[in-house]
């Protein structure tokens, strides 16, 4: 069975309900698989993110989502959540007045139903921001406030390391990242990364994809995958950019 | 709904205890407002004449003033349908444990004052118009730290009490303080002496249990020179649908060199009516600080006043304030410099939701002789939805010209994506809120005593849920 599965979903604006932005779309992730969305700016790639997890600033028109073989087209966000799948987003929010502790005490509580055991959570917040290069004193500052763009990627991806998710969605998690920061966050996906779960990358460049095993790359041109192959599909877009695919 | 992400999460059991009534049997319960129930509440006291003529004229004035023609309307308040003198003890307490079931039962639930008795130089406890319980540690009694109700006080320290009463907030200040000198009843009485610097708080804490009643409290402190003194104050009511009204006094004076903390959590039911009146004096060197915490009522006006009239006296005032549905806070401060060298800092916040109406006025006052002094002040609303409305009304009034002034006010709603931001992280919408709203309080949580801290939190976490009667 796919982890996920995704049958010609079409969405519209919330705010425009004349926006059409995604236009029958179909994807299928299995577990074990890495997937690579790739496409021009605009095209419909956060959109698909944002609406997997039932974001209220989209509606879907038609289609459906499933996830482990249960229909979620219609289920709220923090049930997604729950249910297992996770993304890093392209901006992360800023929470003032909460420690990072504090904000990672709080999430895992969401997602576990319970709190975690204090001394079994915090030496494992300390070993991954180490994993991560994060600076130590972090864990007392205000989550992401004053944290500059890279900061914010790699607190992304402490989330998905500590939530542990089913499936990790990574929307432009290496865009703005200093190369040191994009070897971060591969080593990061490759810690979580295990024949069980599946990550989906949505990138602009082949950076990131390097030192990682992609199973699958999809070219998301105007609402819909127009293309699918393997990591030579990525070297291609890299190479010649979406031309061939844009009518 | 699972458990909370929100470490002070209350379970069912706990909500309710705001709510607990009592089944007491009441001594003795007076309604309205006339000379004859003045001069009742008077002899049952045994009070010295004076304090009876400042009843009497106080009574007068309160029919002669008309009710403010600004902020929160309160013509429908109708004083013959409060029960203005509630009598629940024929004597006030020595012990905690001669305290009767009832009553003890009630402040037991609200976790006073046995739980933080460690941390405690002394506690007072008031039940409707009387208090049940005062209690001070040995050490401090015999040093001539005086922490008494304000009817033993009367009694016992007559002269020191005369020299102070009505010396802060005269009785002409405004219609609703007239009612409140008039109907005095209660609250406590704080002489530090010189020199004397306590190392743990006092603690009051204020319980209006009667459908219908009205709490007319009057606190004073004085803090003599060079002394240290925190303090803290609590109040809290049941939920009824009849109005009832708190109508308090706090005089506070702070001498040459001394501190004064005054923290106080506020959590009324939404059927009260809270005009409250505040005010502190501060020497040369002095500081008061003021930590307030609004939660509950239907209507609060409310705005401490500190005058700073020796060098370098200086205050500091943090504040928050919650208005949840058909609630209208109408809070603030008033500052006078009226010395060199003084200083203020003020930080409020205030947090508004389901139509709730948030006002803060803050009302600073530069005087001519106030060269080289400097304000702070910083006021910032949170509006959870689109229905809830927060003001701020600055009013400043600079008439020096060597003075450092920031003013900044910022008025903002919670933001959309910042909730989805956190429901994609597996929390429900009120959990996101919650959490932010947390984090927007946090810097004001942080000023309080940690218990206190922990009870603010509660608080915030009922009214997300609208939960609080
Ligand atoms: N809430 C909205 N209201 C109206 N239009 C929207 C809304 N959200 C997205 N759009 C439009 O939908 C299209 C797709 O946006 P989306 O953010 O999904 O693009 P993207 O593929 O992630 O682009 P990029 O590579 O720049 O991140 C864009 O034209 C965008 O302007
Ligand atoms: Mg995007």
């Amino acid at each position: 069975m796919s982890l996920l599965s995704i049958k010609n979903i079409h969405t519209i604006a919330e705010d425009d309900h004349n926006k059409k932005i995604l236009k029958g779309l179909d994807l299928e992730i299995n577990p074990g698989e890495i997937h690579v969305i790739m496409g021009p700016n605009g095209s419909g790639k956060s959109t698909l993110a944002n609406t997997i997890f039932s974001s209220p600033r989209y509606i879907k028109t038609e289609g459906n989502i499933y996830f482990e073989g249960e229909d979620i087209t219609e289920e709220s966000t923090d049930k997604i959540a729950k249910k297992g799948i996770f993304m890093s987003f392209q901006t992360p929010e800023e929470i003032p007045g909460v420690t990072l502790a504090n904000y990672l005490k709080s999430v895992k509580t969401s997602i576990d139903g319970k709190k975690p055991s204090i001394y079994e959570f915090i030496p494992q917040v300390e070993n991954t921001m180490k994993e991560l290069d994060m600076k130590e004193e972090y864990i007392k500052r205000e989550f992401n406030v004053g944290f500059s763009g890279g900061e914010k990627k790699k607190n992304e991806i402490l989330q998905m390391l500590l939530i542990n998710p089913k499936l990790a969605i990574l929307d432009e998690t290496d865009s703005g990242l200093d190369v040191d920061a994009i070897k971060t966050v591969v080593k990061g996906i490759n810690m979580y990364k295990n024949d069980n779960n599946a990550v989906l990358i949505i990138t602009h460049s082949t950076k990131i994809l390097k030192g990682l095993n992609v199973d699958k790359v999809h070219i998301l041109v105007d609402g819909k995958i127009v293309k699918t192959g393997d990591y030579s599909l990525a070297l291609e877009i890299d190479e010649n950019g979406y031309k061939d695919y844009i009518k | 709904m699972a458990k909370t992400n929100v470490d002070n999460y209350l379970d069912n059991e706990t909500r309710n205890i705001y709510n607990t009534k009592s089944n007491n049997e009441v001594l003795d319960i007076k309604y309205g407002l006339t000379e004859d129930i003045i001069r009742q509440i008077s002899k049952e006291k045994n009070e010295p004449d004076w304090v009876l003529d400042i009843r009497l004229k106080a009574l007068k004035l309160f029919y002669e003033l008309s009710d403010p023609d600004w902020g929160p309307d309160i013509s429908y308040l109708d004083i013959n349908k409060i029960a203005t003198y509630v009598k629940s003890i024929d004597k006030e307490k020595r012990t905690w444990e001669e305290v009767p079931d009832e009553i003890k039962d009630v402040f037991d639930k609200l976790g006073i004052p046995e739980s933080e008795k460690e941390a405690l130089a002394g506690s007072g406890a008031q039940f409707d118009s009387s208090t049940v319980y005062h209690n001070l540690t040995e050490d401090l009694k015999k040093s001539g730290v005086i922490y008494t109700s304000f009817d033993e006080a009367l009694r016992e320290y007559p002269e020191l009490v005369k020299e102070y009463f009505t010396k802060a907030v005269p009785i002409m200040d405004h219609k609703y303080i007239a009612l409140h000198y008039a109907l005095f009843s209660g609250g406590s009485f704080v002489y530090i002496p010189k020199d004397t610097e306590l190392d743990r708080p006092l603690q009051s804490y204020f319980r209006l249990n009667a459908k219908g009643a009205g709490q007319f409290e009057h606190t004073l402190i004085i803090v003599d020179e060079n002394s240290k003194l925190q303090f803290i104050e609590g109040c809290s009511a049941p939920g009824y649908n009849e109005l009832n009204l708190h109508a308090g006094c706090v005089e506070l004076f702070v001498k040459k060199n001394a501190f004064l903390r005054f923290s106080t959590i506020e959590n009324w039911s939404k059927n009260m009516l809270n005009l409250n009146t505040k005010k502190c004096f501060v020497e040369e060197n002095g500081k008061i600080e003021w930590i307030m915490g609004s939660f509950g009522s239907k209507v609060s006006m409310l705005y401490p006043l500190s005058v700073l009239n020796g060098p370098y006296a200086s205050c500091e005032f943090t504040n928050i304030s919650f208005a949840g549905k058909g609630q209208n806070l109408d809070t603030g401060l008033k500052i006078i410099h009226n010395a060199p060298h003084t200083t203020s800092v003020v930080d409020s916040k205030s947090i508004s939701k389901d139509g709730g109406i948030c006002t803060f006025r803050s009302n600073v006052l530069v005087k001519p002789n106030a060269s080289k002094s400097k304000l702070s002040i910083s006021c910032e609303s949170l509006m959870l939805d689109s229905e809830s409305r927060s003001d701020t009304i600055p009013v400043d009034t600079i008439q020096c010209d060597d003075v450092e002034f920031a003013h900044e006010a910022t008025v903002g709603k919670i933001s959309d994506e910042a909730i989805y931001y956190l429901e994609t992280r597996g929390m429900s919408e009120l959990e996101a809120k919650s959490l932010i709203v947390r984090g927007f309080a946090e810097p004001i949580a942080k000023a309080f005593p940690v218990e206190y801290a922990v009870e603010m939190n509660r608080l915030i976490e009922l009214e997300l849920e609208g939960t609080i009667g």
